[in-house]
């Protein structure tokens, strides 16, 4: 049975003074795949050891559904993890491999075998049973790790990175794979990975961690679309989101003017009320697919200097500057551009995000 | 690349000296083991005629194959034990925190440092205490000095190579520290154990001073004393015939064991040396 997973002002502290997480609260839904996200030092791999109970904590405590399992060993508070290496034993048969825990837990042998049947199914593993690990493929050993994992019939699944290992084409192809398991199988599963397509493509819940601080939690869709401040708004898309650096002309009730270099025409954007002071640096935020790009610098926004040009097939990158600040356009494969061309760019305005000199978002989302 | 004449040549001689240097003492104790007394000392480079006499002798004139029994069980039981020991204080002092662990290691490998003379005389007192003098108990026990400090630091090197994660997984699956160790640990040191245990017999094989500071019968000894304590019909002759042959007797062991075992030796040595 799936079970929600909560942290209550949880803590580790390494040495006594290297805080990875200084105090979290968090609320991991059952039934659902949420994904800790965020660059490497973040603590969402220690976070994953602390539910795991790999790791003590250093306050705080873990509930899993209503119970209190701080104090309760790995192996007892219903949770499977798979590793970023597999670590897979070596030495032992892909079945051997699987029955390791359960053959711990004294279940019978009929059981046991009836299990590792119906998972080596899904998985597609009945061929390799009596393989060694090391006689498989990537994929394989993969998902003998998801296999592994599996056969506990877990309440919680956790993955710690567990694509990163393979190949860019056997990583789409796994990260289907691991959503059709889902399919198969009742249990909340906690994701970490630094990829943000994983991320975006998994998740029914994102965590978008910074230095152990939750930065923001909500649908993949949600976050891309409503990011709560810059560091979670730069972190998840590719190429990231534009920052345009401006200064505030005039903040009214509930729209502001702004003026910067590069700028060609002003206008007002809709902004939380008082939340910017005239004068304050901010930020433009808009993502390279939501900028309208001329050759005509008449009508545009703002003026952008071309420096270098990406052919993706589907969609072309232009690299240039607005201002002092670097931006990225996605634009059109089929329209021609050349490098140094000097072109106008105007916002999509229900797409803008405007953070303040604390980089939180200050722009109007409400209507989004 | 094709090498030069001239540095071919000059390989094959190293290999040439380096191969005399070593092997040519063995040759010559068995050229000299089955020559007869009278022709000892005739310099022969090939032995002209093959006389057993000297194999026979050193068993019949003392019990040999009681000594050889010995040192079997002597070097047999001290890899044994050494090896159980050595393996359950890897395991703590590679995977388990604790204060001083560092501190611990160096003392492990001070205690090799001591020559054996300098424990000999306490060593001496202990084994009596025990009752364990003129007794292969003795041996085995003093022979743990020497042998665990090595096959201690030699496993710990070896489990803190084994990944972290492999250790997690099996806490995940359930497994106590103890079915770690000899599921998924002792498993996967197959190599490292045939190399440390073999080094270890072959230190109890060869040690003399405290096998023979710590028997007093001829039939407790073990062969190095037994070798050294052969003795002629007066205290004016050597018999050096009987001397190499037993000498190549109980080195042939060692030689069959490490040629078994050579494979793992070479991997057990050099495991971990560079990324696989």
């Amino acid at each position: 049975m799936a079970a929600e997973v909560r942290l209550q002002n949880v803590s580790k502290i390494y040495n006594k003074n290297t805080v990875v997480v200084p105090g979290m609260d968090l609320v991991i839904p059952k039934d659902e795949l949420t994904v800790f996200v965020g660059p490497s030092g973040c603590g969402k791999s220690s976070l994953l050891k602390l539910i795991a109970g790999l790791e003590e904590v250093s306050g705080g405590k873990i509930f899993i559904d209503s119970k209190d399992v701080t104090h309760e060993s790995p192996s007892k508070r219903g949770i499977a993890m798979v590793f970023q290496s597999y670590a897979l034993y070596p030495h032992m048969t892909v079945y051997e491999n699987m029955e390791f825990a359960l053959k711990i837990s004294k279940m019978s042998k009929e059981e046991i075998d009836r299990k590792i049947t119906e998972v080596s199914k899904i998985l597609k593993l009945d061929d390799y049973l009596e393989r060694k690990p090391r006689q498989l493929s990537g994929g394989q050993r993969q998902r003998v790790a998801i296999g592994r994992a599996l056969v506990r019939n877990p309440d919680v699944f956790l993955l710690d990175e567990p694509l990163s290992n393979l190949d860019a084409a056997l990583r789409v192809d796994m990260r289907i794979e691991i959503a059709k398991i889902r399919q198969h199988l009742s249990a909340t599963m906690v994701y970490v990975t630094h990829d943000q397509v994983e991320a975006m493509t998994l998740a029914d819940n994102i965590v978008v961690l910074r230095s152990g601080v939750v930065e923001q939690m909500g649908p993949p869709l949600d976050i891309y679309s409503k990011p709560q401040n810059k560091f979670v708004a730069g972190f998840l898309g590719s190429p990231s989101m534009n920052f345009i650096e401006l200064k505030v002309d005039d903040s009214k009730e509930d729209s502001s003017t702004f003026s910067g270099d590069g700028m060609i025409s002003k206008f007002s954007l809709k902004t939380k009320k008082g939340s910017l002071n005239s004068q304050e640096t901010v930020h433009l935020g808009i993502r390279p697919e939501h900028i309208d790009v001329s050759k005509s610098l008449e009508t545009a926004e703002f003026k952008f200097q071309t420096y270098a040009i990406e052919h993706l097939g589907d969609h072309s990158l232009l690299y240039g500057h607005v201002g002092k600040s670097d931006c990225v356009l996605k634009v059109d494969p089929y329209t021609a551009f050349s490098e140094g061309e000097v072109l106008g760019i105007t916002i999509q305005k229900d797409h803008y995000h405007i953070f303040n000199s604390e980089e939180q978002n200050v722009a109007d989302l409400s209507a989004r | 690349m094709r090498k030069s004449l001239f540095s071919r040549i000059f390989t094959w001689l190293a290999v040439l000296a380096v191969s005399v240097f070593s092997l040519f003492p063995f040759y010559w104790a068995i050229v000299s083991s089955l020559k007869d007394p009278s022709s000892l000392f005739k310099v022969e480079y090939w032995p002209s005629s093959f006389e057993w006499q000297n194999y026979f002798g050193i068993f019949e004139e003392q019990p040999f194959g009681q000594n050889i029994m010995n040192s079997i069980i002597v070097a047999g039981t001290t890899v044994i034990l050494c090896l159980f020991v050595a393996t359950l204080a890897a395991y703590a002092l590679s995977r388990v925190e604790f204060k001083g662990r560092s501190f611990l290691l160096l003392t492990i490998l001070a205690v090799s440092m001591f020559p054996q003379v300098a424990v000999l005389s306490g060593m001496f007192e202990l084994i009596r205490t025990f009752g364990l003098y003129n007794h292969w108990g003795g041996l085995t026990l003093s022979y743990m000095i020497f042998t665990l400090p090595f096959t201690i630091w030699l496993l710990t090197t070896f489990m803190r190579q084994l990944p972290r994660e492999l250790e997690q997984a099996a806490i995940m699956d359930g497994a106590t520290p103890w079915i770690i160790l000899r599921k998924v640990f002792l498993p996967l040191m197959g190599p490292s154990l045939v190399t440390t245990g073999l080094l270890a017999f072959i230190a109890a094989w060869n040690e003399f001073l405290f096998a023979l500071t710590f028997t007093l019968s001829s039939e407790a000894r073990t062969v190095p004393v037994a070798i050294g304590l052969i003795s002629g019909a007066s205290s004016f002759e050597s018999p050096w015939g009987r001397i190499m042959a037993a000498s190549v007797v109980v080195t042939v062991p060692l030689v069959i064991l490490v040629l078994i075992f050579q494979k793992n030796i070479v991997s057990g040595l050099t495991a971990g040396a560079v990324k696989e």
